[in-house]
């Protein structure tokens, strides 16, 4: 068992997708909330061997495309203070903020490092002791206690110039904001299977009681979102809403204790600034008190200047599941992957991208 | 000798000559570069082929290669390409001040064995020493002359529907490998550059049936740009099947960690061959014989259809299209 | 969002592991799963293990995937 090609295997997903097409005989609409979700729903064709009465459309989970421009000008400003080294996970590189990006401020010569994790960027604070490192903080509940742990870890190996720009956000809460605003209709959610290994599934029972939304956790490949699709038509065809998980082998319903209670230790909730979807209360973290001198915002003084949206950029309707790239005039024409305008076409994760790179609807 | 390269080797003067001799003349010994003249002269007649690049990769060397390998394989690779048999390259070096003479020494022996095998000699070269900070490490820029035989023609935009298209091994090796190397990315594997001269696979394919239509190195881009470059040059489709092309277990395992996609990881021992139907298996067997496409496979075909696209089957039997790769691989967390 | 993936756990130093994914080796932090052994699998993202994933219920979803399957084509 090696946890990866055992669930990619062509002939399970036939008799997963024969009885899909047998179970399913209502309408619905499914959202999958997750990025990384809609990444294999595109890379595996996932829409084209779904029967009729299945419409899928992508959620905001895309911690890239969700992060204001705001707090992206803030980023690119920190970049231009002396004796900054900007250290980034690779996704954030070419966003564009209201008037550059940060690979664009690293060609300008700002001292911009991509890691793979934030052990990386405590290396590069130890090699850099005259220098300040700060972290580009983005993430969900997923990376948050990565980041939490490497907080710990540079107060107990005493890294004095090591901080965090925490632009991190909370899923639950923007769910909420979404159903609650009322613009999409969704008779089923597929929820985020690496949030969830964090978090548990506790936390989307909400979802079902109070809004009779059945609600899948389900893993990434592509077996898996073939079952907790199964599982959410079984629960319509049942008339059932509740919370289950296609995703036992790395979710637990009460997630990981662990990471939580780092989590906790470190941040503490706050509002936040979500792209297309405005300011969503409690759906953000902060550095906690005690934690106070390892926070890039109050440790330098950040003149990110006047934000600006790009104009015609419809990035924040598709965030929020009211319209999809090919509504967008913009779309495959003024912005490609290329020349992203807005953010769901830079990052790999999001819906323009996948629709522009993976064509969607091209069909057998 | 000084132990390292200091800015006076590229001045022209006493050291320079020093580095040419010792360095280069014993490393390269033939009679068209011993002349030390300035250009090499030399007879060709019939069709040539003409071509040239430069290596910049870091760092310079990496598991189963370094940029010298990298510089010689990449040429003759390009001639091959073209389906002639290469022959002469020239040779120019940016070398930063400061880079140690064994690591130089070593990237010569390198490129040495790398001529030998390749058939090629070294005709002309070039040194430049720059100032520290101006180049990293080490530059190298290739050039090279091959001569195509009678009746052969293969160009980007010869595809024609119906044809098969021909991959000679799994995919991805070189970058993985470069990448594993990298700062802050840092992991470990067993896994090698797939650097290779190609020249004697393309004869031996050549062999088997002149009637080849396109040849192309999967190099920067990998996979997926190649076929894009090919089907929009030849006005045609290429359809794939995912599950027939071959990816080591290492290069799968760290696309997935580093969120890399295999088709656009960079190849440098690597070719895809588009191929009329009826030679298709000549040229399929003729490759699996040689040690370097041992694992080829038919990947797809190609059809008229939606000129300019490539798409791929996916493991579910649904259809997605491969695009261009857009930009840098950069590792993801998304 | 959220890329993750599995790891297999080989030595275990402290609160770091050097893990196998599919013949690749890497140092990674067990800080968010400090109850990992050796020869567990656990989910790898940005360097932390965020979970250690359950071969039994692998293996359950398997098998029931392998029913439907089973099913699937007597219908079929």
């Amino acid at each position: 068992m090696k946890f990866i090609t055992e669930f990619r295997r062509s002939e399970l997903a036939e008799g997963l997708i024969a009885q899909i097409h047998r179970r399913s005989q209502t309408p619905v609409r499914f959202m999958e909330f997750c990025g990384g979700h809609t990444v294999t729903i595109f890379k595996y064709g996932i829409r084209q061997v779904l029967p009729e009465t299945i419409e899928m459309v992508s959620g905001p989970g895309c911690p890239v495309c969700v992060t204001a421009n705001a707090d992206l000008d803030k980023a690119i400003a920190l970049s231009k203070i002396p004796d900054v080294i900007i250290t980034t996970f690779g996704d954030m590189l070419k966003v564009p903020g209201s008037r550059s990006s940060l690979q664009k401020v690293k060609a300008d010569g700002a001292d911009v490092h991509t890691v793979y994790s934030t052990m990386d960027a405590l290396k590069i604070a130890g090699m850099n002791p005259t220098k300040s490192v700060v972290f580009l903080g983005i993430g969900f509940e997923t990376t948050a206690p990565t980041i939490a742990a490497s907080i710990l870890q540079a107060r107990e190996k005493r890294v004095k110039n090591y901080y965090v720009l925490s632009l991190h956000k909370l899923c639950p809460p923007v769910i909420r904001a979404i159903l609650d605003s009322g613009e999409v209709k969704l008779q089923g959610l597929i929820c985020p299977g690496h949030v969830s290994a964090i978090i548990g599934s506790h936390p989307w029972e909400f979802i079902a009681q109070d809004y009779g939304i059945p609600c899948v956790v389900s893993g990434f490949e592509p077996l898996d979102i073939l079952r907790c699709v199964d599982m959410l038509v079984a629960q319509i065809e049942n008339g059932e809403s509740k919370v289950e998980i296609a995703y036992r082998r790395g979710v637990r319903p009460e997630g990981n204790q662990q990471a939580l209670k780092l989590m906790e230790q470190i941040f503490e909730p706050c509002p936040a600034q979500w792209r297309g979807i405005g300011e969503v209360p409690s759906s953000g973290l902060k550095l906690r008190k005690e934690y106070q001198h390892f926070d890039a915002e109050l440790a330098f003084d950040i003149d990110p200047g006047p934000t600006y949206e790009p104009e015609g950029c419809i990035c924040g309707d598709i965030l929020r599941g009211v319209k999809t790239p090919a509504d967008c005039r913009l779309f495959g024409k003024a912005c490609t992957p290329q020349y992203p305008v807005g953010p769901c076409m830079v990052s790999s994760e999001g819906s323009c991208s996948a629709y522009y790179l993976y064509g969607e609807g091209i069909g057998g | 000798m000084e132990d390292k390269i200091l800015l006076a080797h590229g001045s022209g003067g006493k050291l320079a000559h020093e580095l040419v001799e010792k360095g280069f003349l014993k490393a390269f010994d033939n009679p068209l570069l011993a002349k030390l003249d300035d250009s090499a002269v030399f007879n060709l007649s019939g069709r040539l082929a003409f071509t040239t690049d430069s290596y910049v990769v870091s760092p310079i060397f990496f598991p189963g290669g370094d940029i010298g390998k990298l510089a010689v394989c990449g040429t003759v690779n390009d001639l091959a390409m073209s389906g002639a048999k290469p022959l002469y390259l020239s040779l120019s070096f940016i070398i930063e001040e400061g880079l140690p003479q064994g690591e130089l020494s070593q990237i010569v022996d390198s490129i040495y064995k790398a001529a030998q095998e390749a058939n090629v000699e070294i005709v002309a070269g070039d040194t430049k020493v720059v100032n520290r900070g101006s180049a990293d490490k080490l530059f190298i820029n290739t050039a090279g002359v091959g001569i195509i035989a009678e009746g052969i023609d293969i160009s980007g935009s010869n595809a024609s529907p119906g044809d098969k298209v021909l991959l000679s091994g799994p995919i991805g090796d070189h970058g993985i490998a470069v990448v594993s190397q990298r700062e802050g990315l840092s992991f470990s594997t067993q896994l090698k550059s797939d650097c290779a001269p190609l020249g004697s696979l393309v004869a031996e394919m050549l062999e088997a049936s002149s009637n080849i239509h396109c040849l192309r190195d999967p190099t920067r881009g990998g996979l997926a740009t190649t076929l894009n470059e090919l089907a929009k040059q030849s006005k045609v489709s290429i359809r794939i099947e995912e599950e027939k092309i071959p990816v080591r277990e290492e290069v799968l395992a760290a696309c997935e960690m580093l969120g890399f996609d295999p088709l656009y990881v960079a190849n440098e021992g690597k070719l895809v061959a588009i191929v009329p139907t009826k030679d298709a298996n000549k040229v399929l067997k003729a490759m699996q014989q040689n040690h370097y496409a041992k694992d080829a496979a038919i990947i797809g075909e190609v059809q008229a259809e939606r000129p300019g696209r490539v798409v791929m089957k996916t493991c579910l039997g649904a259809s997605r299209i491969v695009d261009m790769l857009v930009g840098d691989l950069l590792p993801r967390i998304c | 969002m959220c890329l993750a993936i599995p790891a297999l756990i080989k030595r275990i130093e402290d609160k770091e592991a050097e893990v196998e994914i599919g013949g690749i080796t890497r140092r990674i932090s067990l800080w968010l799963t400090p109850e990992a052994k050796v020869g567990d699998y656990v989910l790898l993202h940005t360097g932390y293990a965020i979970n250690i994933l359950d071969q039994e219920e692998a293996e359950e979803t398997l098998k029931l995937l392998q029913e439907v399957a089973e099913a699937a084509e007597e219908k079929g």
